[in-house]
């Protein structure tokens, strides 16, 4: 019995460590917002967002496969909603047998809990085969048919009773039968446990000690050492099936949790498209191409994270970057610049994870990875100079690189004057573009903006910060090529109530 | 050093000292041998610290002592050169590997035999240690024949193994051991418990009910569910002693009852078998962890990109040189750490003989000066040196003079003191000894130590011997044709990047801002290299 839900050939990998550069990824996009709104208030939830988030893939097809399962929920939200609370009812009713005190190697006590909580868990199956009867005619996605099938043929009636008569035989209440070879120093090994052969009457003599008394060993009740003896013999007996039935245990366990976190994944994105929808911002799910084609065309792309935290709508932008891997974008301080940026790396993280992405339409190649290197105002474990340290984390990104990552800079090596820093970011862009991966580039540098103008014709798109007519910010970015002085002045005169200058 | 032409006491082949004829001294295990005390070089150069990483772990075979007996015949170090050549394939250190492994094997079973109660448990033990010993001979004997051997101390040793594992006496022993085995291993009992009494019978294919529970819920089996993982497999440990308590005994005495033969049969094997160990074989076992010790040791240092060589040895101490020579002590603990190592080139060459280092505090002379001790102790250990290409001579001895941190108050004392020892190295030394001299003089004044470190070199010069000295006083590298410069390099653009560099001359600087770029690889060269490799990798 399997979920795949988010893999058709696989179960999603829990146990895989997040990519190393989570926390700043996180940090620098506003993650957790997005994560907190699709967890609705379940901490369960906002960790499988997290994860499914940042282990994003990167074929359109196994995305497609995921983008089929979100158009059943969205269909069909009642449905989902109760298969996940069927999953969840599970994992609770675990949780309420009775936990006997077992040191984790008592054998007897494990396979009393094992039992118990089988019996519970073999309600939970009998459920989902009803559920699955009952619904398979309403989800369409090949994860959820091929789901519901083998439900229907797992867990049917002959199957739940032959479980209910194995669990009843584990009490042991004629004794046990153990075999045993002879191991290191001819102490006994490779102890099984065996079904005793033939009629019960003689199975009862053997255990009696009535035939052939020369073979019994008895212990006298009074010899402790003797009994503790003769009790490690007998659990040594019973290990393999206490341990086989306690895997079997967390085999039915992980298969509910399996289902709770992949269907949970789905429960998240109908919690975000919920708010999003209730605050009147689009949604579209996206058209991922391959790997090899770079290059983005978006209709209305916006940041999901600003309309979370503002409750309102705000400016989108439309971006026709087809088969250009950089993106230049230079203009005015407060412009809407890290705004964009932001945009442009939630929906590709959102694209690779199998979700609708924010804006009313989407098309690009996908990205093996999403990294993030932003000017830090602060940081508290700086050890060296500023620019050491920016280098340092950027050093860490190109530890992670595969090619066709996405770069997002954010005024990258600021920490220096202006002609060094656009020679160290010229070198890096040059390096990674080679490489085959894409970037976006924030920069208030003009030699460094220019001189990736001159020297990229045609395979990049430059962005600029809007100003209107009369000098406002617009926060809408539109193509244009940099201008040699940024709008630090305007800033300036806004903060300090000076007017505007016209044109 | 106690010299002089021994015979040894056993007439048996060894792989680290030449057979008798090329013989100087076998002091191995030798009791009129006196026990060294570690020199003073021993520290200063920080060889203590490589013999402890060559040992630690073989504690057992003593190997200290096998380091601290440098040779001083280059045959004798060619004899080890061809040994080391023959043990870096592959092949031969798997089965002397294997062989080892069996050793300590007996060692342990024999070991275990005499500490118990029960005799059918010893006999079982000394079964045990003999079918170690047999299969450790076997397997080495079979490879050594497959294997083409270049050194003449492994072929000695495959010729006496050749003999000794087809004589009667070996034959017997390894198929009494493979009957007695078989029988044991066919013995499968049942023990039925219920209440306080456990039944004893033979087994009769009773069929395994642990697995048709496990075949039951087979259908769940989740990918992250840990399969592998031991904290997730339940697994119950029970505490495993090697002894019996008397309900085990007593169920053992029953099934020797059910299976009579198998049981007489260990019996007589142990009567018949006492004794079946080989002392040239023995004595193998100890030497060749010298040679896999170090190999060791120089595997995990290679890691760190570093190279080690054969060095070519001479008793003429004109043309010394070495390529990439590195402190092996020090680079051992960064490749640990996975920090880079830096290697620094030396030569002697015609009338030069003395390396005499300055620079800035911290730029790896000390390091350098260590460098040069060691490849010269090591190349006459006979071992391959941390360099990827040198000639070196082989010294008659290596004399350190480093400065004492357990220093004097007093500093006439302490000057006094440092002249003694100095005296004391140069009243003995020779042209074909190494002497490395590090800050010697340091706590004098600049005048004294002008003055007495020109006098003491000087008559270094004329007694010859290569040297490295290390010192503040830059004065000292231009004495005469018998010095060579070497400054200790420290990049000006970024002066708190130090190079480790040791040069005749010193490096031009870089751009700051591409420098620090260049430090964290950041450079368009250097990104090139990284994401170029990054494609093969992914």
């Amino acid at each position: 019995m399997k979920a795949r839900l988010l893999h058709r050939e696989q179960d999603f990998d829990r146990a895989k460590q997040l990519p190393s550069n989570e926390e700043s990824l996180a940090q620098d996009l506003g993650l957790e917002v997005l994560w907190s709104v699709m967890a609705g208030g379940d901490m369960f939830l906002f960790d499988v967002a997290k994860q499914v988030m940042l282990a994003g893939l990167a074929d359109p097809e196994e995305i497609a496969y995921r983008q089929a399962v979100l158009s059943d929920c969205l269909d069909e939200p009642r449905a989902a909603r109760d298969l996940y609370e069927l999953a969840v009812g599970a994992l609770e009713g675990e949780r309420k047998v009775y936990r006997w005190f077992f040191g984790r190697d008592n054998p007897a006590a494990m396979l009393r809990h094992s039992v118990e909580v089988l019996e519970v868990l073999l309600g939970s199956l009998g459920d989902l085969a009803r559920f699955a009867n009952d619904h398979q005619g309403s989800f369409e996605s090949e994860a959820f048919r091929r789901f519901f099938a083998e439900a229907i043929a797992e867990l049917d009636d002959g199957y739940l009773s032959t479980v209910k008569e194995h669990l009843g035989r584990l009490r042991f209440e004629d004794g046990v039968l153990v075999s045993a070879g002879l191991g290191a120093g001819n102490k006994g090994t490779s102890y099984t446990l065996r079904r005793p052969l033939g009629s019960r009457k003689s199975w009862r003599e053997r255990l009696l000690g009535t035939f052939r008394s020369a073979n019994v060993v008895e212990v006298d009740p009074r010899d402790e050492s003797g009994t503790q003896s003769l009790e490690e013999l007998r659990a040594r007996g019973i290990a393999p099936a206490a341990v086989a039935l306690t895997r079997s245990m967390d085999h039915v366990l992980g298969f509910f949790t399996a289902l709770r976190f992949e269907l949970g994944f789905y429960i998240g994105c109908l919690n975000l498209h919920e708010q999003l929808r209730r605050a009147g911002s689009p949604a579209c799910l996206p058209v991922p191409l391959p790997l090899a084609r770079v290059g983005l065309v978006a209709r209305e792309l916006y940041d999901p994270v600003l309309v979370l935290r503002t409750g309102g709508s705000v400016v989108c932008n439309d971006v026709a970057g087809q088969d250009v891997p950089l993106v230049v974008v230079t203009g005015a301080n407060q412009g809407g610049k890290s705004t964009f940026l932001r945009s442009f790396g939630i929906a590709h993280l959102m694209m690779r994870a199998g979700m609708f992405v924010p804006a009313s339409s989407f098309t690009a190649g996908v990205c093996s990875g999403v990294f993030t290197h932003f000017k830090r105002e602060e940081d508290a474990t700086m050890q060296s100079g500023k620019l050491d340290e920016e280098l340092q984390r950027m050093s860490a990104v190109v530890d992670e690189l595969a090619p066709g990552g996405l770069v997002l800079f954010n005024e990258s090596f600021s920490a220096t004057n202006e002609r060094e820093g656009s020679e160290i970011a010229r070198q890096i862009v040059r390096a990674l573009v080679e490489a085959g991966m894409r970037v976006v580039f924030v920069t208030h540098f003009f030699d460094l903006a220019e001189s990736l103008r001159a020297g990229y014709a045609g395979k990049a798109l430059l962005l600029r910060a809007e100003r209107n007519a009369t000098g406002e910010r617009t926060f809408r970015l539109v193509e244009g090529d940099p201008l040699p002085t940024a709008y630090g002045e305007d800033l300036y005169r806004r903060v300090f109530g000076i007017p505007a200058l016209p044109g | 050093m106690p010299g002089g032409h021994r015979v040894p006491r056993e007439a048996v082949v060894s792989i680290l000292f030449p057979a008798p004829g090329l013989w100087r001294a076998d002091p191995v295990g030798d009791p009129r041998a006196p026990a060294r005390a570690a020199p003073e070089h021993f520290s200063d150069l920080n060889i203590d610290q490589i013999v402890a990483a060559l040992t630690a772990g073989r504690e057992e075979y003593e190997l200290d002592e096998l380091y601290s007996m440098p040779l001083d015949d280059p045959s004798a170090v060619s004899y080890r050169h061809e040994v080391f050549r023959d043990l870096q394939r592959p092949d031969l250190r798997a089965c002397v590997e294997a062989f080892a492994a069996a050793q300590r094997e007996v060692r342990a079973n024999l070991a275990q035999a005499g500490k118990l109660h029960y005799e059918r448990q010893r006999q079982r033990w000394f079964l045990a240690a003999a079918s170690a010993y047999c299969h450790g001979v076997d397997g080495l004997a079979e490879s050594l024949a497959r294997i083409d051997l270049g050194s003449s101390g492994m072929s000695a040793l495959r010729e006496h193994l050749s003999a000794y594992s087809t004589s009667d006496h070996f034959t017997a022993l390894h198929g009494a051991v493979a009957e007695v085995e078989r029988r044991l291993s066919e013995v499968v009992y049942t023990l039925a418990i219920k209440g306080n009494r456990i039944t004893v019978e033979t087994y009769s294919d009773e069929s395994d009910y642990s697995a048709e529970v496990a075949a039951v819920f087979e259908r769940f089996i989740q990918a992250g569910d840990g399969a592998g993982d031991p904290a997730k497999s339940h697994q119950v440990r029970f505490r495993e002693r090697a002894e019996m308590d008397h309900v085990e005994g007593g169920v053992l005495e029953i099934v020797a009852g059910l299976f009579p033969e198998a049981f007489s049969s260990l019996e007589a094997f142990c009567d018949e078998h006492d004794g079946f160990l080989d002392a040239t074989l023995r004595r193998f076992d100890r030497e060749v962890q010298f040679y896999l010790a170090y190999l060791d040791h120089v595997g995990r240092v290679e890691q760190g990109g570093l190279r080690f060589c054969y060095p070519t040895v001479t008793i003429h101490p004109q043309e010394i040189f070495a390529r990439d020579a590195f402190d092996l002590a020090l680079a051992a603990k960064l490749v640990v750490e996975d920090r880079s190592v830096v290697c620094n080139d030396f030569s002697l060459v015609g009338p030069e003989r003395i390396l005499v280092v300055t620079g800035p505090n911290q730029g790896g002379k000390t390091t350098f000066a260590r460098a040069f001790g060691q490849v010269h102790y090591l190349a006459g250990l006979g071992c391959p040196v941390p360099a990827s290409e040198a000639r070196l001579c082989l010294a008659d001895r290596i004399y350190s003079h480093f400065e004492r941190s357990e220093s004097l108050e007093d500093e006439r004392g302490k000057l006094q003191e440092e002249l003694v020892r100095v005296h004391d190295i140069l009243s003995t030394a020779t042209s074909r000894s190494v002497v490395i001299m590090n800050e010697t003089f340091a706590s004098a004044t600049l005048h004294d130590a002008r003055y007495l470190g020109s006098e003491v070199l000087r008559r270094l010069m004329e007694i010859g011997s290569p040297s490295v000295c290390v010192t503040f006083v830059e004065e000292l590298a231009s004495l005469g044709e018998a010095t060579v410069s070497m400054v200790s390099a420290v990049d000006p653009a970024d002066p708190t990047t130090r190079t480790y560099k040791v040069l005749r001359r010193p490096a031009d600087g870089l751009a700051y801002a591409l420098a620090i770029a260049g430090k964290h690889g950041l450079t368009y060269e250097r990104l090139k290299d990284r994401l170029g490799s990054r494609e093969l990798a992914s």
